[in-house]
């Protein structure tokens, strides 16, 4: 690969790979998501690498395994250009006539396109499909179009330039005003202005600086920044060297999942591949900035996300949580400003960079801006991540492209931000997505995942579950939290069991006070945000529970 | 922190007194200096300051900010405003004791200490272990020793400290300097020591508790 040493040369080199792609050329581009994995894409990988061979097609067609679509509920999903052609739920024995009949003959196959489970109206086109059609696909749009282990896929939809405008065109304080402009803030739960995190981690102290990107995507049901991070490694690489200009920094690290190997490998490869192209590393296009990145493992607990407890993890100690009396932009790993956002906070920032504040902020509502993503589970149609802008109602979101509620059954509640997080009753479901407007409904955001509970889902139940999974996935070093939790989840399991006694619910909130106040971090702090939503919006579940158990003890006594 | 690197003195107020401090001294550090008491668990003077029992909250009020933090790991600011004693305080720190009580109904520093902010031992079911996990073992065999003879595995509500047999069999017959750091009257680590060095791995001490 050429080194690449100046904005022109950047050019000259996407000129090039455009050069050789022509944009009528079919393309099969079939997702290779965590998602469609599951669903054994590989064997239609496979099944269309055998076929275009056996055909002689190899160079009349290209193919390409893509990152995750999003659709994960119709996996696998086949992409079929320059048409734009979609198959859902295709098998590998649907693979010989996809490509006799439409990548070849362009005539769409009915049977494999997608059908409105309510009405059968059929979309053969991505952008036709009630999914697709009400999202703002910024960030994850790219997706369907890139082989994540092909750099020049990147360049090939105008990768990098971002980097090549802010290395060679802006000063560090230019992007650190841009970024502050757009009013970014940070995906990953918090929803803390970037622009100030990093003016901080700037204006500290010291020669050494790192950047990172918090991948560790720990929220249950989240499953947006795995898209991301494996299936555009590039737009968040891209984001955080832009970040690292800007605060001064020549270290990052990209801390994620031990659990999923295609992950570390995309991003090994993109790190390796945009080395070699003078993009990362010594020099970096000719600007006479460098910057490296390592990839860090996390520890495979939940707390292991927590800003201090990541730091520790990557310093090599085990992931507890510090105090942060002192801000981790200011002291963070070994001591150093440590600027952390997670991986759809930095994937914003080429967006940002290329098109300007004025564009981005154009976007979403007062005080949260651009698009977000998110991840749809629990009972509803259509599992999957969505894009959409700030702003849109949980209720669009929800039925629009969600599809609704499986079985014919009623919405209950939609909960936000897993086991840190809050649940909205049905009535409150025209709620924008918003940072404040949920958070002050006590059920903020979060990262993004969107659990839907049908009518048949017991608010006491799902409580549970999260208090049961924090107990086993907090680190367990102070008492507030480890103990706090532990009797919490006592309480509620006999709740739930038909044991539970009058007082118990003031007790629960007793000791939530308690936790709120006195955990040494987020974790504790917030580990009773679920029970806290649920009593605020379903307390007489939790009521007819109690009474339930003193009906039956008062008729043991009769 | 705890180390005063700077000497420039910075004035706060703990429960209306002023009182002098300096430049990196913990709020518990200044509270000591002027003999204002606030009660500890997990904080000892030989070891780096921990932040884990959390008895040592506070009332910390900041540019007209209130928040409840650790005093023995708060760094002191100008214009500080600390309240050792509150409702809030007192009904936070007799939870904390309740729950450790839990664990440790006989400990005489726990014992005191619910007397003074009216803790019931038995306002939760007791728990079979009576650890409460503040960690002076650990870290004074760590940090002191510099041995590492006992650490803490698992996390959550799992987490327990376990001596390592290969390093205990060495070390620790002729040290036990960490029995009596235990608020818990050195049970817990006696317990532990023994049963690691009696018993070999798979009868792990978790499956012999129960
Ligand atoms: C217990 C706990 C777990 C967390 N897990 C994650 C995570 O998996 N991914 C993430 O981006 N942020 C996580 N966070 C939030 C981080 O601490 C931090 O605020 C975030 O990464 C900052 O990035 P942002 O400002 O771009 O959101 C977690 C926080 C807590 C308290
Ligand atoms: S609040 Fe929970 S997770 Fe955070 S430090 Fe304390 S025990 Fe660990
Ligand atoms: S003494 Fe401060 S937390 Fe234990």
């Amino acid at each position: 690969m050429p080194r690449i040493n100046s904005a022109s040369e950047l050019e000259e080199l996407r000129k090039g790979v455009l050069s050789k792609r022509d944009p009528d050329k079919p393309c099969i581009a079939i997702c290779a998501g965590m998602g469609c994995l599951g669903l054994s894409n590989g064997r239609v990988i496979s099944a269309f690498e055998k076929e275009i061979n056996k055909k002689d097609l190899k160079t009349k067609v290209d193919i390409r395994a893509t990152g995750c679509h999003g659709y994960c509920e119709k996996g696998p999903m086949v992409l079929i250009y320059p048409e734009e052609i979609c198959y859902v739920e295709v098998t590998p024995k649907d693979v010989p006539e996809i490509v006799s009949q439409t990548v070849l003959r362009k005539k769409v196959i009915d049977r494999l396109i997608y059908a409105d489970p309510d009405t059968g109206e059929k979309a053969a086109h991505q952008a036709e499909i009630p999914f697709y059609k009400n999202q703002m696909r910024h960030l994850i749009g790219n997706n369907a179009k890139i082989d994540p282990r092909s750099i020049d896929d990147y360049l090939a939809v105008g990768g990098y330039s971002a980097l090549s405008k802010s290395l060679l065109k802006m000063s560090p304080e230019q992007i650190l005003e841009e970024i502050k402009k757009a009013e970014l803030r940070g995906r990953g739960g918090g929803g803390f202005p970037a622009g100030r995190k990093w003016e901080t981690a700037r204006n500290a102290p010291g020669k050494e600086k790192y950047v990172i990107v918090n991948g560790h995507e720990g929220e249950l049901g989240a499953f947006m920044d795995r898209a991301i991070l494996s299936g555009n490694p590039h737009s968040v690489l891209e984001g955080l060297i832009i970040g690292a200009y800007a605060i001064g920094s020549h270290q990052g690290f990209i801390y994620t999942r031990h659990d999923t190997p295609q992950l570390k490998n995309n991003i090994d490869m993109a790190l390796t591949q945009a080395e070699e192209y003078g993009l990362l590393g010594e020099n970096i296009l000719g600007s006479g900035f460098d910057f490296h990145v390592e990839v860090h493992l996390d520890i495979g607990i939940f707390v292991s996300g927590e800003s201090s407890a990541l730091m520790r993890s990557i310093e090599g100690n085990p992931p507890e949580p510090r105090p942060k009396y002192i801000r981790t932009s200011v002291s963070g790993i070994w001591g150093k400003p440590s600027a952390l956002n997670n991986v759809e906070t930095w994937a914003n920032v080429p967006l940002i960079i290329d098109k300007g504040s004025e564009w981005y902020t154009s976007t979403g509502t007062e005080r949260s801006k651009g698009t977000k993503l998110v991840s749809l589970s629990g009972n509803i149609v259509n599992t999957g991540v969505a894009e959409v802008p700030f702003g849109t109602t949980v209720r669009e979101i929800v039925f629009g492209i969600g599809g609704g509620i499986p079985n014919g059954k009623k919405i209950k509640a939609v909960h936000f931000g897993g086991p840190m997080g809050g649940s909205i009753p049905e009535s409150l479901l025209d709620t924008p997505l918003d940072f404040d407007e949920l958070a002050k409904l006590g059920a903020p955001i979060g990262a993004g995942s969107m659990l839907v509970l049908d009518e048949d889902t017991s608010m006491v139940d799902i409580t549970r579950y999260f208090l049961d999974f924090l107990s086993n996935e907090s680190c367990g070093k102070c008492v507030p939290c480890r103990e706090g939790i532990r009797q919490m989840l006592r309480i509620l399991t006999n709740i739930r069991d038909g044991k539970g006694r009058e007082g118990d619910i003031e007790l629960l909130e007793e000791i939530s006070e308690v936790t709120g106040a006195a955990s040494l971090c987020a974790l504790g702090k917030t580990a009773a945000d679920p029970l806290l939503s649920t009593l605020r919006y379903f307390r007489d579940e939790y009521e007819a529970n109690i009474a339930k158990m003193k009906r039956s003890a008062e008729k043991r006594e009769l | 922190m705890g180390k005063h690197k700077k000497t420039s003195e910075i004035i706060i107020q703990i429960d209306g007194k002023e009182v002098k401090a300096a430049e990196g001294m913990t709020v518990l550090e200044a509270a000591q200096s002027a003999d204002i008491f606030i009660p500890t668990l997990c904080h000892h003077e030989k070891l780096e300051p921990y932040g884990a029992c959390r008895i040592c909250t506070v009332e910390a009020e900041v540019r007209g900010w209130t928040k409840f933090v650790a005093a023995c790991l708060y760094p002191v600011e100008q214009d500080l405003v600390v309240r050792t004693r509150s409702e809030k305080v007192d009904k936070i720190r007799k939870m904390i004791l309740e729950f450790l009580l839990a664990h440790a109904p006989y400990s005489p520093q726990l014992q005191d200490l619910a007397q003074e902010y009216g803790a019931d031992q038995d306002s939760f079911e007791k728990e079979s272990s009576f650890c409460i996990l503040c960690g002076l073992c650990v870290r004074y065999c760590a940090e002191v020793k510099k041995k590492n003879a006992v650490g803490f595995v698992d996390c959550g509500a799992r987490r327990e400290i376990r001596f390592i047999p290969e390093i205990a069999a060495k070390e620790c017959h002729s040290c036990k300097e960490c029995f009596p750091l235990c608020p818990t009257s050195f049970l817990q680590a006696a317990f532990v020591l023994t049963e690691s060095l009696a018993f070999s791995r798979d009868s792990s001490p978790t499956a012999l508790k129960k």
